[in-house]
């Protein structure tokens, strides 16, 4: 029987890769958000809005320009990991290495520091953005793919999960996420990007409706059940007229994303994630 | 049509300003966030001094990011003003008169704003780089120990905002169809 072979990466090969997604996805906002602000700028029909969108676009140019923060809140590190099992890390463990990497991201990058370690009783600054929220998945191979995200809870504290059970339907799951947009209004710096998870557990939900907001916009869910629902619902939302920065127009949203996964007899679990139009998200291979 | 205005702001030019306006703002502004105003209004529920004097000052609601050397300040948004919402009615009875933020206020704030002759501007939520391009000037006035979270006064020149909520309670955020 042929022996399995192993791979060895370094850990600072991950930390340092883990620090060039942070660095860099808070600079350099992604070409299918910067894209889409510029659509929305040409077809807002609020001056005000418009004039909104324009200070957006300009903003991103002097961030990338000056490689500052798109936005001061550079959000709280979740990351999606792909950990091949023949991968073995030397020098470390992985997750000291992806703590490191967020660490000396927000440091060195001048990002800001807005954990805290005690939720409810000390909240005191960790002072270095960690811990991050590491999702970690073991696939077959010898690679480790990450995707990372930079959550600011703006939009995040505007997030909504429902246990929806068979009956409510497609109509049930529409009326949730409009519902959840439309409290949250003007409050998440729209026009927003909504992730959407649906099925699985409780918790499971959840974390699609994050892996949702970390894909791009300009790319549809696979299923074309659900990209037409994606796209039903950016229409509905941009109807609601809460436009850029809230203060009016047609851009309410720049894009939906759902994420679904199999369930229960019983369930129909859906979670929406808001993000604001700076959706930070990037990916690496190692 | 931009008005300039400078701080501080006297009863006569909030009365001016309604919702809609777009302004252009200079002088110095306190700032403050959750943590530094959860600790004023303790400070008042107890009777005890403010550290800092609110009377005729403007609050901005930001927590910046760090400055790169060479800048006055890192990226300085507005955070979501209705976390504030608890503690607001309190500060502008002792004088505040006005506030810098993003997005929704609860009806005590607007009661308040009315009673106290305030105003409320919205900043572009996430326009961060190019709002810190107007902060000329970053010191921190207290609770230092809270970081980003401190009370710092930043002098502005020409900062942009919108007349979110006047003094009138007149409102320009869109409630949503």
């Amino acid at each position: 029987m042929a022996k399995t072979e192993i791979r060895i990466i370094e850990a600072s090969a991950v930390t340092e890769t883990v620090k060039k997604l942070y660095m860099d996805m808070n600079y350099f906002i992604g070409d299918d958000i910067m894209q889409a602000l510029k659509k929305a700028e040409s077809t807002e029909s609020s001056q005000t809005g418009k004039s909104v969108l324009s200070q957006l676009i300009e903003n991103n140019g002097i961030a990338a320009a000056e490689e500052i923060p798109i936005c001061q809140d550079t959000g709280m590190a979740v990351l999606f990991v792909e950990y091949g099992e023949r991968v073995v890390i030397d020098g470390g463990s992985f997750e000291d290495a992806v703590q490191e990497g967020v660490r000396r991201a927000y440091i060195d990058g001048y990002l800001r520091k807005s954990v805290v370690d005690d939720p409810v009783f000390d909240r005191v600054n960790t002072r270095d953005n960690t811990p991050a929220i590491i999702y970690t998945t073991i696939v077959p191979g010898d690679k480790i793919n990450i995707l990372a995200g930079c959550k600011g809870f703006g939009s995040e504290n505007m997030s909504a999960i429902k246990m929806l059970t068979p009956s409510a339907g497609v109509q049930g799951v529409k009326q949730f996420i409009l519902d959840a947009v439309r409290y949250a209004g003007p409050n998440p710096c729209p026009p927003i990007v909504v992730g959407v998870g649906i099925g699985g557990t409780f918790e499971k939900a959840a974390m699609l409706a994050k892996k949702a907001t970390l894909r791009p916009i300009n790319t549809d869910n696979p299923d074309e059940r659900y990209a037409a629902l994606e796209r039903e619902l950016l229409e509905e939302i941009n109807k609601m007229g809460f436009g850029p920065a809230g203060l009016g127009g047609d851009n309410t949203a720049l894009g939906v994303n759902i994420e679904y996964y199999p369930t229960h007899i019983a369930g129909m679990p859906v979670a929406v994630n808001i993000c604001c139009h700076a959706a930070r998200h990037k990916q690496a291979q190692i | 049509m931009v008005k300039k205005i400078t701080l501080p702001l006297t009863d006569e030019v909030i009365a001016q300003l309604h919702a809609g306006d777009s302004v252009l703002i200079s002088g110095t502004m306190l700032t403050g966030r959750d943590a530094a105003h959860k600790r004023l209004f303790e400070l008042l529920e107890k009777g005890e001094k403010l550290p800092v004097d609110i009377s005729g000052e403007v609050i901005y609601y930001v927590g910046p990011a760090p400055a790169k050397p060479g800048h006055a300040v890192g990226p300085a948004g507005p955070t979501s003003s209705y976390r504030m919402d608890k503690y607001t009615p309190a500060l502008l009875d002792r004088g505040l008169k006005a506030m810098i933020g993003k997005g929704k206020r609860n009806s005590e704030v607007v009661e308040a704003m009315k009673r106290n002759g305030c105003v409320y501007f919205a900043a572009i939520g996430g326009a961060a780089a190019l709002i810190s391009r107007s902060i000329k000037k970053s010191e921190v006035l207290a609770y230092e120990d809270l970081g980003t979270e401190a009370i710092y006064r930043f002098t502005v020149e020409d900062f942009p905002a919108i007349v979110a909520i006047d003094s009138n309670g007149n409102s320009v955020l869109a409630e949503g169809k």
